[in-house]
């Protein structure tokens, strides 16, 4: 389905997330993280990033791979995004919600 | 009035056995519920305790008897080496999905903000001194105290 984010429309899924990584840009990215009630930071962006290279590189991603990543542990992780690290950077990010349980 | 829409906000799980299969679907649960940015917690009571015993630990088993899905005759698994030979071959098959160890996987769910309860009952039972356990475990505390960590509007708890 269509949405309008950050004055643009996009393509999302149910869950609002986009379906078409071309259509991304920090100011979507901005506008999912305030919709998400994340204040983004350098920090986060650094972690979004990560997870944009590590996604064009088809690493599934899991909360286990993130704790070894050498880029962000799995506690400021957390501090990051609350409300669900992997759910919502991810949907940050413009990439699809990560299909494993761990 | 109350806004709750009736989404899940805080699994309490007892996890009373010791067996690889029921301790990975407990730490999995919780695991799982942090992910979604539901609180977690764990109380470990009866042999539960030994999942988070520091000698014992890394020494859990499958259950190979009254198992009726590892579809071998009771009998057989009771055969000397049959557990371990089964234990052996679900930890490789955990490691192909990439499932953490028990260390490890403790390790995740205390760096994800899971609360891990020791029974003070059983403890006493088994005499285990908290420097025993885990090192992340929180505290060793009482059923009643358990309970208190549940009076959150959309608690749900769940006994493995």
């Amino acid at each position: 389905m269509e949405k309008e984010i950050a004055g643009k429309k996009i393509n999302v899924n149910e869950e609002g997330y986009l379906i078409d990584f071309n259509q991304w840009d920090q100011s979507i990215g901005e506008a999912i993280a305030k919709e998400n009630n994340v204040d983004m930071t350098p920090r986060h962006w650094e972690v979004v990033k990560y997870l944009q290279g590590e996604h064009k590189n088809n690493v599934p991603l899991s909360i286990r791979k993130i704790g070894k990543s050498n880029v962000i542990d799995i506690k400021e992780f957390y501090a990051l995004f609350p409300q669900g690290p992997l759910k919502i950077s991810t949907k940050i990010a413009g990439i699809p919600k990560p299909a494993s349980c761990l | 009035m109350s806004e709750y829409n009736g989404e899940i906000k805080k699994m309490l799980i007892i996890l009373s056995k010791a067996t690889l299969e029921n301790v990975y679907a407990a730490f999995v649960l919780a695991n799982g519920a942090r992910m979604e940015g539901i609180e977690a917690e764990i109380f470990f009571t009866f042999f539960g305790l030994e999942a988070i015993h520091k000698k014992k630990l890394e020494h859990l088993h499958v259950a190979t008897v009254g198992n009726p899905a590892m579809h071998m005759p009771t009998m057989l698994g009771g055969l000397p080496g049959m557990e371990a030979l089964a234990t052996t071959m679900m930890k490789k098959e955990m490691e192909k999905i990439d499932m953490p160890d028990i260390h490890e996987f403790l390790d995740i769910m205390v760096a994800s903000g899971v609360k891990l309860w020791a029974c003070r009952l059983a403890m006493d039972m088994f005499h285990y001194k908290k420097e025993d356990m885990y090192d992340g475990l929180s505290e060793v505390i009482t059923v009643g105290d358990f309970y208190k960590q549940g009076s959150v509007l959309g608690t749900h708890m769940l006994f493995i």
